[in-house]
């Protein structure tokens, strides 16, 4: 190395030495402490002490883990893939020459900056059974069908019943959608346009258009956004907890997998437990991670490959 | 002739769909604003009437009485976004010049390092850190919400970062045979560069300070210190939820300063969302 080498290396890593200590301090310690305190029976007033796999074999056993981890992919299997249809058909319809597309981007775009807590709080209100507006919206339709087919069809008390209350979760999640709507509009303004051009000359429609050209150009962002969809549903806490007064729901149809890890951790000071479930839900995001990124090499087109 | 007739009635029913969604989109936003100005027994009503017979205003000053600390918490609040946007900005600003504008043996793998980061789920990691702030008797207090933004969070490097890297590298070349140092070129001549960066970056903490909810949930004991957030969490919890008037109330206030901040910011925000996805 010569000394021009050495003093770029030093000043490179001054100049990143805050990170470098965040990343010591607030990534691999405590994802390492957390595998560590997996294995022991801790409590925070009192040193853990070493308990082995036993928290594991707990956690195999427990059926309310089974239970959070069935509500958690429950939720993703719905709310990732209806959120990526809803988003990329707003950002293709957006991305027509259409009059006022600024002023939708921003109607499609503010439900996403509504704090968490206000998101729930509303969405409690929106879906509630007797007096809620989505109930309100659904029910004339409801007597419709019901007047026509004899059928005894009625509105659902959304986050009061087992069976309904993960879709009210999941329609709460679409209504913020938009921050994907505008992440998706910039890949597409990204196409050439003469790649359509050329098409229409050879008589393509907008499906064969939309099919053969936007989504294998956009296909990086979809990987993207899929990749973010996966980190931030596996995670989620503050909606469903809030809608449910800090509890799980009916029958813990909104116990999700954070839910359980901060009950045990903060009500009842199972901390080694809590870490068990923290180390699960890594492993799981992960082997998804990968999962998604394997099926991407040979889905994703990436310019100048 | 055809052709351009062809071309109205497909934008006109794309137009028909677009406003469709909106109103979707918007209907809740409506929804929340005529609930905070209905009397109590007007919220019951089915169906739902959108304009209260009477605009009860009124509501919004009851709202904030029993709420107990909503000025408290506002300014808790308006403290910890001003300590959190200064400490990531000065730290993200430092970490992504020297992994942008300096080249360095290893720069581009330690990157990827910081890249992965972002996969660590915030569960996997709360156990640890609270036990390392209970350590140092910070739980109960502030610190725990603000300090950590002095140490660079992976995001705002990546966004920092994809900027710089647009600047030419000529102005460093030409400052540094003018003698000036990599601090002085990075806080001279490339700081004011960034200025539109900076503050889309500056927005994104503010958002993600107001909006926090499960740190303070887990830091914060006395209901004086309560961040919005979690003051409202709390007085939902308190009350049912019936009092929808004042439920809906409080909400609108708690989002209002985020809409208006982004009405004025609108275009730097929308470029930011787009930086990150695009050259993800």
């Amino acid at each position: 190395m010569t000394r021009m080498e050495k003093k770029k290396l030093i000043s490179g890593l001054l100049f990143i030495s805050p990170w470098i200590l965040g990343f010591l301090i607030f990534s691999v310690y405590p994802v390492l402490s957390s595998l560590y305190y997996s294995f022991c029976d801790y409590s925070v007033l009192s040193p853990a002490v070493w308990v082995g796999p036993e928290n594991y074999h707990t956690l195999f056993n427990d059926e309310v883990f089974w239970k959070s981890i069935s509500n958690t992919v429950f939720f993703a299997a719905f709310a990732i893939p209806m959120g990526m249809v809803l988003s990329l058909s707003l950002a293709i319809l957006l991305n027509c020459k259409v009059p006022f597309r600024g002023a939708f981007r921003t109607i499609f775009f503010l439900p996403s900056l509504v704090p968490m807590v206000c998101l729930a709080v509303l969405w409690q209100w929106m879906l509630n059974g007797d007096l809620g507006l989505i109930n309100n919206a659904i029910r004339p339709l409801l007597n419709t069908v019901n007047e026509n087919f004899g059928t005894q069809l009625t509105a659902p008390n959304w986050l009061q019943e087992a069976a309904y209350a993960k879709w009210g979760l999941i329609f709460t999640g679409l209504w913020g959608v938009g921050h994907a709507v505008v992440i998706y509009l910039a890949g597409l303004q990204g196409v050439p346009q003469h790649l359509y051009e050329s098409a229409e000359i050879d008589g393509a429609g907008f499906w064969v258009k939309t099919r053969h050209i936007t989504l294998p150009i956009i296909s990086p962002v979809i990987y993207f956004n899929t990749i973010m969809g996966l980190i931030g549903t596996f995670q989620v806490f503050a909606v469903p907890y809030v809608m449910t007064g800090g509890g799980d729901g009916p029958e813990r149809s909104l116990l999700f997998m954070a839910t359980y890890l901060y009950q045990n951790a903060f009500d009842y000071w199972n901390m080694g437990y809590a870490c068990a479930i923290g180390i699960v839900m890594f492993v799981i995001i992960l082997t998804l991670t990968y999962i998604a990124t394997k099926l991407s090499e040979r889905h994703v087109y990436y310019e100048g490959k | 002739m055809k052709h351009g007739l062809k071309q109205k009635i497909s934008t006109f029913s794309v137009l028909v769909i677009l406003v469709l969604a909106g109103i979707c989109f918007i209907a809740p936003f409506a929804w929340m604003i005529s609930t905070s100005l209905k009397p109590l027994q007007e919220t019951m009503s089915i169906p739902p009437r959108w304009l209260p017979s009477k605009f009860q205003w009124n509501n919004y000053r009851e709202a904030i009485e029993a709420m107990g600390y909503f000025w408290r918490y506002t300014a808790n609040t308006v403290y910890l976004c001003f300590l959190t946007v200064t400490g990531t900005v000065m730290s993200s600003a430092l970490a992504a010049y020297g992994f942008s504008r300096i080249e360095w043996k290893g720069r581009d793998k330690v990157f990827l390092v910081l890249l992965a980061t972002m996969m660590i789920p915030f569960p996997v990691t709360m156990v640890p850190v609270y036990s390392l702030f209970k350590n140092l008797h910070w739980i109960g207090s502030f610190k725990p919400l603000w300090v950590p933004s002095f140490f660079a969070g992976a995001f705002n490097v990546f966004l920092l970062r994809q900027f710089f890297l647009t600047l030419p590298h000529d102005i460093s070349e030409s400052a540094r045979i003018d003698g000036c140092n990599e601090f002085q070129i990075f806080y001279k001549i490339i700081l004011p560069l960034a200025k539109p960066a900076l503050l889309c970056v500056a927005l994104f903490q503010f958002m993600a300070t107001w909006n926090d909810f499960m740190g303070p949930l887990i830091y914060l004991n006395d209901q004086k210190d309560f961040t919005l957030a979690l003051g409202l969490q709390s007085f939902q919890s308190q009350q049912g939820g019936t009092p929808w008037h004042y439920l809906m109330a409080a909400s609108t206030l708690i989002v209002l300063p985020v809409l208006v901040l982004f009405f004025f910011t609108q275009k730097s925000f929308i470029q930011g969302i787009a930086t990150t996805g695009g050259k993800g």
